[in-house]
C-alpha cells in the first residue's frame, strides 16, 4: 500500500479535501470577512478538480486507489470512466452554484466563510461515493454529502422555513441511510464481502435481493426518486435559494451516477431482478413530477417536482440496463443538470427589493424588465422539458431510444404522458414571463448568474443542439469503460 | 457539407433577420428595433422569397426523387440531410410567398412588442420550412415540434381575450401527438438501423431485401404517426383545438396556422404514412374515409352555426382538410394530385379569408357576425374582394377551390363511392355557410352606428388581397402550374404503396 500513489491517484478528491481543511483553518482565522474570497477560492478549487478529473478520464484508465491485499484486494476507490465523467461534471456544476451565489447570499445574510466549505465537502463527498468501489467507501462518502446538505438546508439559521427544511431532511436522510446500511449488511451476508467485485461473483439468493432492495431505496432517496421523494418538495422550499440551485445540480448528477454506477456493477449480474423495480421506480417519478406540480404555486415546489420528473427519465437509462442505458444516463443528466443551473440559478437568484422571489407571478412581465434573462430561461425551460430543438431533447431521444432497444416501450409511453403533462406547468412558467404584464421592478442581475445563464443556455441552444455528436462520443467512451 | 446549399440558405435565412432583430433589440432598446424591425423583416422574407424562387428555378420537375440534396454528418445514425421533391418546393413556395404578406399585415396590426413578434414570426418561418426539406426523420421532427414554441408564443403573447386557453390547447394536443409519433420514430431508427427518409420509403431492408417493416409493426407504427398528424391537419376527432387557436392568434398567426401548419399533417401522410406503411394505409383506408367524411360535413353544419367569424373559417378549415385526406387515401393519381393541390389552394384561399377578417378586426376589433352588416355601401372594394375569396372557398369553378374539390372527389370516388358522396355533401354545405357568413356581414341595411364611419381596405391591404386574388384565379384557371410539379412525386407516392 503506497500512500503517495493513492493521494495522486485520488487526486480531484485530495485537492478537494486539501482546500476544505485549509479553508477552515483560514475561516478560524479570518471569520466571515474573507468569506467572498473563500468562496471563490472554492469554486476555482472545484473547477481544478473538475479539469482534473477530466483529465484522467481522457487517459482512458480506470484508477484503482487503497488496495489491501486483505481486506480490500480491489481496492476502496475506483474510479472507472462512467464515474469519472460523471465526477468532472458534478465538481463543474458545483463550482459554478458557488460561483453564480455571491449576491444571493449577501441577500439571504448568509455570507458566512462555512458556506463555500460545506459545499466543498458536500462535492467531496459527491466525488467519493461516485469513485466507490466498496459498500462502506460508498456510504461514508453518502454521509459526507448529506451531512453537509443538511447543515446547508438549515443555513439561514434565522429562518424557521430553513430549519424546519433542514431538520425534514435530516429526520428523513438519517432513516434513509439507516435503509441503505441494513441493505448493505444484508448483501454483505449473503455475498460474503462489501467489494463491488465479489457482490457481482455471488451467486443470487433471497437475502441478497432483499439487500438490494433496501439498497436500492436508500439511493432512490438521495436521487429523490419517487416514492422516497417526499422530502424534496419541502426542502427546496425551505433552503435557501442558492443551497436549492446547488442541490439540484451537482448531488442530482452524483446521485443518479452512483445509482447507475452500484447497479451495473455490483448488481450487474442480477439485472433481471432490479430492472422491474427500477422501471416501476422510474415511471412512479416521471408521473409523480409531472401531476405534482401542476397544482403549485411556488416557484421552488414546482421546480423540486420537475427535478423528481426528470430523475424518473434519466432512471429509465438505468432500467435499460448497462449496454444501452449507460451512456443515455450520463447524456441526459449531463444535458439536465447544465440547463438546470442556468433556469434554477437563474429564476432563484432574481430579487425584488433585496428578497429572492418565491411564486409564479413575482415573474410576471419578465420579458419587460430583463429580456435577455427571459429569453434564457425560455430557452431553458424548453431544454429541460425536452423540446427540440434545445439540446435537453437529444437527453430524451437518447434515454427513449435506450428504453425502446431493451424492451420497454410501455415505460416510454408513460415518459410521453409525463412529458405533455409537465408541459402544463413549464408553460405556466413561460406564459408569466412573457404573457403577464409585469409587476414592481427586480433588482438588478448579478453578473455572476447573467454569465452563468447566458453560458448555459448558449450551450443548450445551438451549441449541443449542433455538436451533441461531442457529447454522445465522451459518454460513449465513458459507458465504454 | 457537400452538394447544394439553397435549401439550406432558404430554411435559414429568416433566422438571420431574426439574429438581426434581436442583436438589434440588445443594443439599441426597444423603441429602435421595433422600427427597424419592419424592414428588416420585410426585407428578410422577401429575400427568403427570392432565394426559394432561386431554388425551384434550379429543380427539375421531371427526374424522379429529391434534388438539390445538402448533406452533412451530425450525430450517431442521423445526419442533416435537406433535399425536396416536387411536394416539398411547392409547399415551401406556398411558405415563403406568403410570409412577405403577413409581415406586412402585422406592421400595421400589431402594436405591443413589434420587434419580438417579428423575431418569433421569422423564427417560425425557418422551422416551417424546414419541415418540408428535411430528409432526415430525426431533423424533420426537430423542425416539427419546434415550431411549437414560436407559434405558442405569437397565440399568447400576442392573442385575443381567452389565449392563455387556446395557447395551452394549442400546445398539449400537438405535443402528445407528436410524442407518440417521436416513439414510433425511434423503434424505426433501432430496427432500420438509419433515419435517412429515403431509405426508409422503400421500406427493403439493402441487405437481405426484407420487408423492414412487417404488417403487423406497421399497424402500429401508422398508428403512431397518424395521431401526430390527425392532430396537426386537424382531423376529427381531434380537430377541436383549431378552432380556439384560431380565434385568439392575431391575424397573421392564422394565416400561417392555416395556410403552412395544417399542411404539416397532409405533408406528413404523403410523406411517411403512405409510402412507408404501405399495407397498413391500405388496411386504414376505411377508417380515413369514414373520418374525412365525418369532418367534412360535421365541420361544414358546425361552421353553419358560428357567431365568430373567424371560428367559421377556421371550421370550414377542418373541412376542406376532409377533402385532402380523402384525397391522399383514396390511393390514385386524381386524389392525390387534387390533395396537393387541394393543400396549397386552401393556403391560399384561408390565409386571404384570415385576412379579410382581419381588415375589419383591425377597423372594429370584433369579429361578432351580427354586428356587422351592410358593408358593402361603405366598403366595396372589400366587398368584391371578400366575395372573391368567398366564391373559392366554396369551390366555384375558376377559382382554385374548385380543382382541389373536384379532384379529390373523382379520387374519392373511384375508390369509394359512398364516401365520394358524403363529400359533395360537404360542397353543398360549404355554399350555405359561406354565403350565409357573406350575406349577414356585407349585404342588407347598414344598421349598426359604430359602423357608419368605416372606411374601404387600404393600399397595403389591396395589395395583399390583391396578389392572393391573383393566386387564387391564377390556380384555377392554370392548375397545371401546381400539377406539372407535383406529378412525378404523386407517382413516386403511388409507385412506393404499389398502386
Amino acid at each position: 500500500m503506497d500512500f503517495l500513489a493513492d493521494i495522486t491517484n485520488t487526486l480531484p478528491e485530495t485537492i478537494l479535501v486539501g482546500f476544505g481543511l485549509i479553508g477552515l483553518l483560514l475561516g478560524a482565522i479570518g471569520g466571515d470577512r474573507i468569506s467572498g474570497l473563500l468562496r471563490l477560492a472554492a469554486a476555482t478549487a472545484l473547477a481544478v478538480a473538475s479539469a482534473v478529473a477530466f483529465m484522467q478520464f481522457s487517459r482512458g484508465e480506470a484508477i484503482t486507489a487503497f488496495v489491501s491485499a486483505d481486506l480490500a484486494p480491489d481496492g476502496l476507490y475506483k474510479a472507472t470512466l462512467f464515474t469519472l465523467f460523471a465526477k468532472s461534471v458534478t465538481y463543474a456544476l458545483a463550482a459554478f452554484a458557488l460561483f453564480m451565489s455571491g449576491g444571493a447570499l449577501k441577500s439571504a445574510q448568509m455570507e458566512r466563510y462555512e458556506y463555500p466549505l460545506l459545499v466543498t465537502f458536500g462535492s467531496f463527498g459527491a466525488g467519493m461515493m461516485l469513485s466507490a468501489n466498496d459498500l462502506m467507501t460508498l456510504y461514508v462518502g453518502i454521509e459526507t454529502l448529506s451531512l453537509s446538505s443538511y447543515v446547508l438546508a438549515a443555513f439561514r439559521r434565522d429562518s424557521i422555513k430553513s430549519a424546519e427544511a433542514g431538520l425534514k431532511y435530516f429526520v428523513l436522510g438519517a432513516l434513509a441511510s439507516g435503509l441503505l446500511l441494513y441493505g448493505s449488511a444484508l448483501v454483505y451476508g449473503f455475498s460474503g464481502g462489501t467489494g463491488y467485485a465479489t457482490i457481482a461473483a455471488s451467486s443470487s439468493s433471497v437475502g441478497l435481493i432483499v439487500g438490494l432492495v433496501f439498497v436500492i431505496c436508500g439511493l432512490a432517496f438521495k436521487a429523490s426518486a419517487a416514492p422516497f421523494h417526499i422530502w424534496t418538495p419541502d426542502v427546496y422550499e425551505g433552503a435557501p435559494s442558492p443551497v436549492v440551485a446547488f442541490f439540484s445540480t451537482a448531488p442530482k448528477i452524483a446521485a443518479v451516477g452512483l445509482l447507475a454506477h452500484v447497479l451495473f456493477t455490483a448488481f450487474g449480474p442480477h439485472f433481471k431482478s432490479w430492472q422491474q423495480i427500477i422501471a416501476i421506480i422510474s415511471a412512479a417519478s416521471m408521473l409523480i413530477g409531472a401531476f405534482g406540480a401542476l397544482m403549485q404555486n411556488s416557484i421552488k415546489r414546482i421546480l423540486a417536482y420537475s427535478s423528481i420528473s426528470n430523475v424518473g427519465f434519466a432512471l429509465i437509462g438505468i432500467a435499460a440496463g448497462a449496454e444501452t442505458g449507460a451512456a443515455a444516463v450520463l447524456v441526459y443528466m449531463t444535458l439536465y443538470v447544465i440547463a438546470t443551473l442556468g433556469m434554477f440559478g437563474g429564476v432563484l437568484a432574481l430579487r425584488r427589493g433585496g428578497k429572492a422571489i418565491d411564486q409564479i407571478s413575482d415573474l410576471n412581465g419578465l420579458v419587460k424588465s430583463k429580456p435577455g434573462m427571459a429569453l434564457g430561461l425560455l430557452v431553458l425551460i424548453f431544454s429541460v422539458a425536452g423540446i427540440p430543438p434545445a439540446a435537453g431533447f437529444w437527453g430524451k431521444l437518447q434515454v427513449f431510444t435506450a428504453g425502446i432497444e431493451s424492451g420497454l416501450l410501455w415505460l416510454v409511453l408513460v415518459g410521453c404522458l409525463a412529458s405533455v403533462v409537465s408541459l402544463g406547468y413549464y408553460l405556466r412558467l413561460v406564459w408569466a414571463m412573457f404573457m403577464k404584464p409585469a409587476g414592481e421592478p427586480l433588482d438588478k442581475t448579478d453578473i455572476s448568474v447573467g454569465a452563468t445563464v447566458a453560458i448555459s443556455t448558449l450551450l443548450m441552444f445551438p451549441v449541443l443542439t449542433i455538436v451533441i455528436q461531442f457529447l454522445l462520443d465522451l459518454a460513449a467512451r465513458a459507458a465504454g469503460g | 457539407m457537400t452538394g447544394s446549399m439553397i435549401l439550406t440558405l432558404t430554411t435559414f435565412l429568416p433566422t438571420v433577420g431574426a439574429l438581426l432583430i434581436i442583436a438589434l433589440r440588445v443594443v439599441g432598446g426597444a423603441s429602435m428595433a421595433s422600427s427597424a424591425s419592419k424592414s428588416i423583416s420585410l426585407l428578410t422574407s422577401l429575400a427568403t422569397l427570392v432565394v426559394s424562387l432561386v431554388a425551384l428555378s434550379q429543380f427539375d420537375a421531371s427526374k424522379v426523387g429529391y434534388q438539390l440534396v445538402d448533406s452533412a454528418p451530425w450525430f450517431g445514425g442521423s445526419s442533416y440531410k435537406m433535399g425536396v421533391d416536387g411536394l416539398a418546393i411547392s409547399l415551401v413556395i406556398l411558405t415563403t410567398a406568403l410570409m412577405p404578406l403577413c409581415i406586412l399585415q402585422s406592421m400595421k396590426s400589431i402594436e405591443d412588442r413589434l420587434a419580438e413578434y417579428m423575431i418569433a414570426f421569422l423564427l417560425l418561418e425557418t422551422l416551417m420550412i424546414g419541415v418540408f426539406c428535411a430528409m432526415d426523420l430525426i431533423l424533420f421532427y426537430v423542425f416539427f415540434e419546434g415550431g411549437l414554441i414560436p407559434m405558442f408564443l405569437i397565440i399568447g403573447v400576442w392573442g385575443g381575450k381567452n389565449k392563455l386557453y387556446a395557447a395551452f390547447k394549442f400546445f398539449l394536443y400537438t405535443l402528445l401527438g407528436s410524442l407518440l409519433l417521436l416513439a414510433a420514430l425511434i423503434y424505426m431508427s433501432i430496427v432500420a438501423g438509419t433515419t435517412d427518409i429515403p431509405t426508409l420509403q422503400e421500406g427493403i431492408n439493402p441487405q437481405t431485401g426484407a420487408l423492414l417493416f412487417p404488417p403487423e409493426v406497421q399497424t402500429w407504427l401508422w398508428l403512431a404517426f397518424f395521431a401526430s398528424f390527425a392532430v396537426k391537419l386537424p382531423m376529427f376527432p381531434v380537430h377541436t383545438w383549431l378552432p380556439d387557436a384560431h380565434v385568439e392568434a392575431p391575424t397573421a398567426g392564422s394565416v400561417v396556422l392555416a395556410a403552412v401548419l395544417l399542411k404539416m399533417g397532409g405533408y406528413g401522410f404523403l410523406r411517411f404514412s403512405l409510402p412507408m406503411f404501405p399495407e397498413a394505409s391500405q388496411l386504414f383506408q376505411p377508417l380515413m374515409f369514414a373520418l374525412s367524411v365525418i369532418a367534412i360535413v360535421y365541420a361544414s353544419l358546425v361552421a353553419f352555426r358560428q357567431t365568430d367569424i373567424k371560428k367559421l373559417v377556421a371550421y370550414s378549415s377542418v373541412a376542406h382538410m376532409g377533402f385532402v385526406t380523402l384525397g391522399i387515401f383514396s390511393f390514385n393519381e386524381a386524389g392525390i394530385q387534387g390533395a396537393i393541390f387541394q393543400m396549397i389552394s386552401h393556403g391560399v384561399i384561408s390565409g386571404a379569408l384570415f385576412f379579410c377578417v382581419g381588415v375589419i378586426y383591425d377597423r372594429m376589433h370584433t369579429r361578432e357576425i351580427a354586428f356587422y352588416g351592410g358593408l358593402v355601401h361603405r366598403m366595396p372594394v372589400y366587398a368584391a374582394l371578400f366575395m372573391l375569396f368567398s366564391m373559392a372557398n366554396v369551390g366555384l369553378p375558376g377559382t382554385s377551390g374548385f380543382v382541389g374539390e373536384i379532384l379529390t372527389m373523382v379520387g374519392g370516388f373511384q375508390a369509394s363511392t359512398w364516401a365520394a358522396a358524403g363529400a359533395a355533401l360537404g360542397v353543398i354545405f360549404s355554399a350555405v355557410y359561406m354565403l350565409t357568413l357573406y350575406r349577414r356581414t356585407v349585404f342588407g341595411e347598414m344598421t349598426n352606428e359604430k359602423l357608419f364611419d368605416i372606411k374601404d381596405v387600404t393600399a397595403q391591404e389591396f395589395f395583399i388581397l390583391g396578389l392572393l386574388a391573383i393566386a387564387a384565379l391564377g390556380l384555377g384557371v392554370f392548375p397545371s402550374i401546381v400539377f406539372d410539379l407535383t406529378k412525378t412525386s404523386s407517382m413516386e407516392v403511388l409507385r412506393m404503396i404499389g398502386q
